[in-house]
């Protein structure tokens, strides 16, 4: 099997003699992975067979390349993001403050923010766009005294439903990732920074909360991803996004089902842009913390096509 | 003259457990003073009583004359603000066990950080300072250094030097060296020793009784949470009294 040679005499220590001449490596049969092979094929196969039914079913696949870049669906693209942008600066912000609140000693600010937290989280998304863009039932007027006066109904614009629907949502699950980053920094830190004189305040902006961000930062990206695909159900509130945009081309163009392939397409694109963007975040606050940075995909993917050749699997 | 540290039989319990049972002490201004004794006995707990870590449930604890934690009026105690305490905690530097630096900023950044937020100072003067006390400590060459990048030692000495950064009338070290290699132990107590000398009043929490004895004016062995024994660390040390003090030391010198 192996041709290990030993170095030296018999009688020697068995710690082989280090260099300047150097042990010789081992040269060895490497074990060979034939499930991997078969497990493959049967995968391909599987892919091949799902393609190939989707081609040979009645759908006019022609129909999405002719609207894949059409003025709408851009329009619904851009809106997608900013959306997604603009809810999840809400949620981040409230989440801060609510995690701050909840951890806080003050019993009525921690109880509100428990409530917050457990309201938002204990209800369907989808029905809080309803209550807000149906709030009008409720107030008639908004009525900010000296500067604003308007019917409710006029100021609930599709933009503020959406914004405020998920952004105060999303504000509920941001503070429990906030919450669990902020508890994760040793309590010798704020002792550290109360002894030195500093206030909560400036203890939690100064001492606590950048050393937090090494663990709120990866699971935010996962929430950033998820809101993304969530910015879809507005569409149910009249606000015009990508979702909304490809149902009323598909309803205009006689093509509907196949505009939902095309919106999922877009969707898969952008996702896929914001998991690279996170996997690089992720790598970037690993830093100092793990010994052996985890390789970048594209590292990954040398590293997996080269096992397949060489069985051995060498990680490049 | 006022003491620096006054302590009139002060209790501290932590549920049901009786940390601390009635400590009378006295500390004078310039004094280094060392509380020994086995771990469970109260001392760290004493210590982080003075600057109000924790909060005490009976006796009277003075800081410099002034009640610790609490205003008196007439026979009332009224609890102060936590703006209060953190304003007192200014002249009160603390040393820790584990350094507990800031693991986020470099080590000049950790020294300036308390006189710029605290007290407002320019961050040229507080970096001019900390230069100098980086210095003092003997790793001016260190000060672009982050905490992981130094030694236990290094560690301690940046962690006093951003407690001098405020310059406190008054130190308080939690087992400054317990958490150190051997051979790194010399450098802190080097820098604790040149600061006895410059006049610090020092309370110092230690098992290192070669220091006790050479830099310590007083001492006291505290077990169970009450002062066995006090007096010039040189009689206590060698000359203990107590069966008490006589096995603790037996077992740790």
């Amino acid at each position: 099997m192996t041709d290990i040679k030993k170095t030296g005499p018999a009688d020697q220590p068995p710690i082989p003699s280090t260099p300047p001449t150097g042990p010789e490596a081992i040269r060895a049969v490497p074990v060979r992975h034939y499930g991997r092979y078969v497990s493959a094929v049967i995968a391909i196969g599987a892919f091949v067979a799902i393609v190939y039914a989707f081609s040979q079913g009645k759908i006019n696949w022609g129909a999405v390349p002719d609207y894949f870049f059409d003025h709408r669906i851009l329009k619904g693209v851009t809106q997608t993001l900013l959306l997604t942008a603009l809810s999840m600066v809400i949620g981040i912000v409230g989440g801060v403050l609510l995690a701050v609140m909840r951890l806080s000693r003050n019993p009525v600010t921690s109880s509100i923010a428990w409530f917050y937290i457990w309201f938002f989280r204990g209800t369907p998304v989808l029905v809080q766009l309803f209550v807000w863009f149906n709030l009008g039932l409720v107030f008639e007027y908004i009525d900010l005294m000296p500067i604003y006066k308007d019917y409710w109904s006029s100021f609930m614009t599709p933009l503020l439903t959406a914004l405020l629907g998920l952004g105060l949502n999303e504000a509920a699950y941001m503070a429990e990732i906030c919450r669990a980053g902020l508890l994760s920094v040793d309590e010798g830190q704020t002792e550290a920074s109360h002894a030195l004189g500093m206030s909560h305040g400036k203890t939690l902006r100064r001492v606590v909360i950048p050393q937090a961000m090494r663990v709120i930062v990866p699971p935010t990206g996962n929430e950033v991803i998820n809101m993304l695909k969530t910015t879809s159900l507005v569409a149910a509130v009249q606000f015009y996004e990508l979702f909304k945009y490809a149902q009323d081309i598909g309803q205009g163009s006689g093509a509907p089902v196949e505009m939902y392939f095309l919106a999922a397409a877009w969707y898969l694109i952008m996702t896929s842009v914001l998991s690279i963007g996170q996997y690089y975040l992720e790598r970037y606050y690993a830093r100092g913390s793990s010994r052996n940075l985890p390789p970048t995909p594209f590292q990954k993917v040398r590293a997996n096509l080269l096992s397949l050749g060489r069985p051995k699997g060498v990680m490049a | 003259m006022t003491a620096m540290v006054k302590a009139e039989g002060v209790h501290k319990s932590f549920g049901a457990a009786h940390i601390l049972k009635g400590i009378d002490l006295e500390v004078a201004p310039q004094e280094v003073f060392c509380l020994i004794g086995p771990s469970g006995s109260g001392k760290s707990t004493f210590l982080r009583c003075i600057n109000h870590l924790e909060q005490i449930n009976a006796g009277r604890l003075y800081v410099d004359g002034e009640l610790v934690g609490y205003r008196q009026k007439g026979d009332k105690l009224y609890e102060l603000k936590d703006s209060e305490v953190a304003l007192k905690r200014r002249d009160i530097g603390m040393v820790f066990q584990r350094f507990n630096l800031f693991p986020h900023m470099t080590a000049i950044e950790n020294v300036m950080e308390a006189p710029v937020q605290v007290k407002r100072e320019s961050k040229a003067v507080a970096r001019a300072r900390a230069e100098r006390l980086l210095d003092r400590v003997g790793l001016g060459d260190k000060a672009k250094n982050y905490p992981s990048q130094l030694s236990g030692g290094q560690q301690q000495r940046v962690a006093i030097a951003r407690a001098l950064a405020m310059e406190p009338k008054l130190m308080l070290f939690d087992e400054p060296t317990s958490a150190l290699d051997p051979e790194l132990v010399g450098d802190v107590l080097d820098v604790m020793r040149g600061l006895a000398e410059d006049g610090m009043t020092m309370v110092v929490v230690t098992h290192e009784m070669g220091f006790a004895r050479e830099v310590g004016d007083a001492l006291v062995f505290m077990d169970n949470g009450v002062v066995v024994e006090s007096g010039h660390p040189r009689d206590v040390l060698t000359n203990p009294q107590h069966d008490r003090t006589k096995s603790f030391l037996s077992k740790v010198l």
